[in-house]
């Protein structure tokens, strides 16, 4: 099908079939049936072979008629794109449609306390037991397991064996006795995390993903998903038209729980956006030291935003080059989150001193200064990033390991 | 806007890099540096005759190659990669700069194609290096009469012309003058960098040609030219400070093993890696906004401010990694290290620039 088909075919098929009127379930039901829930999936599993832009062609339709799509929000897709390219074809049946119609949510099991840069460390066990997979262990970092019916697990199966090839993955069911879910307080006063805690917890031996040993294959392919990013969350602001109906009011509900863990984020990024107009309202703009301060934030801001605009160019021209795009925003992030943090600081003065409603910015101020520390740390420090830029980009020698041999012989975390 | 380099644009840096590469080793720098004059002047004449450099960015009216600040920005990021010895900056960038604001026509049409040609060697006579507004300050002219002294000037030595800005009592006026004119006292000073040399320029009621008027805008215009031309030898410089130290840090062994496998040396390469990253799409940004005469109008300060902290952090990483060696005077590192640090405080130091950058920034939020 060329462009202009694909988008008639949609086009019909929601005049003939989308109604605000369903309950969310009952429409996407219909909308997997019908084969437009995940168009870029292949044919036998609920798409329709459709290349990453002919499905986004159909998003736009989607968005324009105002029509709900398939559940998107959190680790559910990760889970999704992790089955459809490594599981079995009785997994890929059993757990995918669930997914898209929002009826089981996931979450993603995989950092430890005794493993957070080095997850290939982890240390959680897996025994095959009688036919079953008994797991003992604890994860942390846990987005939305409170929520979640099920969840992709990264757990070692052989200990004698070097530490990247005794893993396996897992899809574990989180309604059971032996899974307990505990919210993580941080040091922002949010929980968007969790920790799980798995004692003599049950896996059938039919949802040992990619085979046993290749945990950390499996678990490459879900990494490498998540760095392309959450860009597909959306709200239901976005869709077009009047958004009144029963499915409209369920598929708000559903994201309000997806992207609750997330309403300090923009915090976490140091509020760059806040800094010139608290300045002029203060009158902080006047001090020249502040000024200052402010240049190298807009420089560094400016400067790093026009970085990943010739990175990504340089990609699509498909050069040999190595393009250091990734690292290096993750590491310019944090780096500008905490000049802008500085910067606030310096603004705000005694009064940073306060948190809350009666505070800088309605709370926002305090709120920033004291998220900025997670920018650096999640999804990958700064100094692992930086290891990374160095050893992949600028093609400096690996650093000596202390990690080979039998994983049963190398130190680790005692707890 | 341009948002990218066109293909004839990287064609033109491969030349000019091959040709800089080949004309240009340290082994010249070094021994070009240790010169009275300072620069070859065979070389000079082959990259301003045969690559047509010296001209880049002056219109083809005006017997230039009719380019703008992009490429006048390749030539000049290629020439801070290899420390060119020329009067490149002096005479094309500066000087051609200043005519090209605030000449009248006529001296333009006379100027400007034999500087194109690199036949002429011009030099920009500002008696303030700091900053736009302080310009005028020291050389007054009086029914075109010029007294006064610029302390530093780029190139003097070697200059046939002198293109002057002083201040008429009101305004400011530009006045162009034989540097081997009767009154005109050029004295050579003693430069922290080598590779760029500076001379005293004292005017004893000399009798100068009236050229121009010279606004703040153009002047402000002309600086903005400078110095984003500047910032791109900047970067051209810290890029090659970045290459050469990563390199170095491969080959060298200590602990039994190289040095570039410590965390240490490995996280300092990967911010200055950073840093030169932005800095570099900074800069190409500036001159595209240049060029499009659209983008942040305080840009020009802001990639100034930007490629000289760059290459400073790039110089001193430059050294320290090296250690000891980094230090002597045989390793060539320090030759960058002095252009980086004279590079950083002429036309107005990071701070001064940033202070500029804010100061335009809000009269354009007031503005609208």
């Amino acid at each position: 099908m060329n462009n202009d088909e694909i988008r008639k075919a949609v086009g019909s098929w929601l005049d003939d079939n989308w109604s605000a009127d369903m309950s969310l379930v009952e429409w996407r039901d219909i909308l997997v049936d019908g084969g437009w829930a995940a168009p870029h999936w292949p044919e036998e599993f609920f798409g329709r072979g459709f290349t990453q832009e002919q499905a986004a062609l159909v998003s736009d339709v989607f968005t324009e008629k105002g029509a709900v799509g398939a559940a998107h929000a959190g680790p559910r897709r990760l889970a999704a794109e992790t089955i459809l390219a490594q599981g079995s074809d009785t997994q890929k049946k059993r757990y995918l449609r669930p997914i898209l119609t929002g009826k089981e949510a996931w979450c993603q099991l995989f950092s430890e306390p005794g493993s957070g840069s080095d997850l290939a460390g982890a240390s959680t066990k897996a025994e095959l037991i009688d036919g079953r997979w008994i797991v003992n262990g604890q994860k942390v970092w846990t987005t939305s397991a409170h929520h979640a019916d099920y969840g992709i697990l990264l757990a070692r199966t052989d200990w004698d064996l070097p530490k990247h090839q005794g893993l396996s993955y897992f899809l574990i069911n989180m309604r059971q006795p032996g899974v307990e879910v505990r919210p993580l307080r941080q040091m922002n006063g949010h929980a968007s995390f969790n920790e799980v805690f798995m004692t003599d917890a049950e896996v059938p031996s039919e949802d040992l993903i990619g085979g046993q040993g290749n945990g950390w294959a499996v678990a490459a392919t879900t990494l490498s998903f998540e760095r392309r990013g959450f860009a597909l969350s959306r709200s239901a602001g976005e869709i077009k038209g009047a958004k009144v109906g029963r499915v409209y009011d369920e598929y708000e509900a559903e994201l309000a729980v997806a992207n609750e863990p997330y309403t300090w984020y923009p915090q976490r990024q140091g509020r760059v956006d806040l800094v010139v107009p608290r300045a002029i309202e203060t009158g902080a703009i006047k001090d020249p030291q502040v000024r200052q301060e402010i240049a190298r934030l807009i420089s560094m801001s400016k400067g790093a935003r026009l970085a990943s605009a010739a990175a990504e160019q340089k990609r699509r021209a498909g050069t040999n080059e190595i393009i250091p795009a990734g690292s290096i925003g993750k590491l310019a992030a944090s780096v500008i989150a905490r000049q802008a943090a500085h910067v606030h600081t310096m603004i705000t003065g005694a009064d940073a001193m306060l948190s809350g409603p009666d505070s800088a910015a309605q709370g926002i101020i305090a709120e920033t200064l004291i998220s900025v520390p997670a920018i650096s740390i999640a999804g990958g420090t700064d100094e692992i990033q930086r290891n990374i830029i160095a050893e992949r980009v600028l093609g400096m020698p690996k650093e000596l390991r202390s990690d080979t041999g039998p994983f049963r012989d190398i130190k680790r975390n005692t707890s | 806007m341009q948002t990218e380099f066109t293909e004839d644009q990287q064609q033109f840096r491969e030349i000019v890099s091959r040709f800089l590469r080949d004309k240009s080793p340290t082994s010249a720098v070094r021994q070009l540096m240790a010169t009275e004059q300072g620069f070859d002047p065979a070389v000079w004449q082959q990259l301003s005759g045969e690559l047509g450099l010296a001209g880049a960015h002056i219109p083809e009216s005006y017997g230039g190659f009719g380019f703008g600040p992009v490429e006048l920005g390749i030539a000049a990021e290629e020439m801070g990669r290899y420390l060119y010895c020329g009067p490149f900056f002096a005479s094309s960038v500066m000087a051609g700069y200043a005519l090209m604001a605030a000449a009248f026509e006529p001296q333009k049409e006379k100027l400007l194609p034999a500087i194109a040609r690199g036949e002429t060697i011009a030099t920009l006579v500002l008696d303030d290096l700091n900053s736009p507004d302080r310009v005028g300050h020291a050389i007054s002219a009086v029914d075109d009469i010029l007294s006064g002294i610029a302390s530093l000037v780029v190139d003097a030595h070697i200059a046939d012309v002198l293109v002057v800005i002083a201040s008429t009592g009101e305004d400011l006026g530009l006045y162009l003058v034989d540097s081997s004119a009767e009154g005109v006292v050029i004295e050579k000073r003693e430069v922290l960098d080598p590779t760029r040399k500076l001379s005293s320029v004292r005017f004893a009621e000399v009798k100068a040609e009236k050229i121009g008027e010279v606004s703040m805008v153009s002047l402000n215009q002309a600086w903005d030219q400078i110095c984003v031309a500047l910032a791109h030898e900047m970067i051209g410089g810290a890029q090659y400070l970045l290459d050469s130290t990563v390199e170095y840090t491969k080959m060298r062994v200590q602990f039994g093993r190289p040095i570039g496998s410590f965390q240490a040396l490995k996280h300092r390469c990967a911010d200055l890696l950073m840093e030169v990253e932005f800095a570099r799409a900074a800069t190409h940004h500036a001159a595209r906004c240049l060029d499009a005469g659209e983008g942040e109008p305080y840009i020009a300060s802001m990639v100034k401010a930007m490629a000289s902290d760059t290459y400073m952090n790039a110089a001193r990483a430059g050294i320290q990694l090296r250690g000891g060696i980094g230090f002597t005077w045989e390793n060539d590192t320090h030759l960058w290290f002095k252009r980086a640090k004279s590079s950083e405080v002429f036309m107005g130091t990071p701070h001064l620039h940033r202070e500029r950058m804010m100061t335009i920034m809000e009269a354009n939020t007031n503005e609208q």
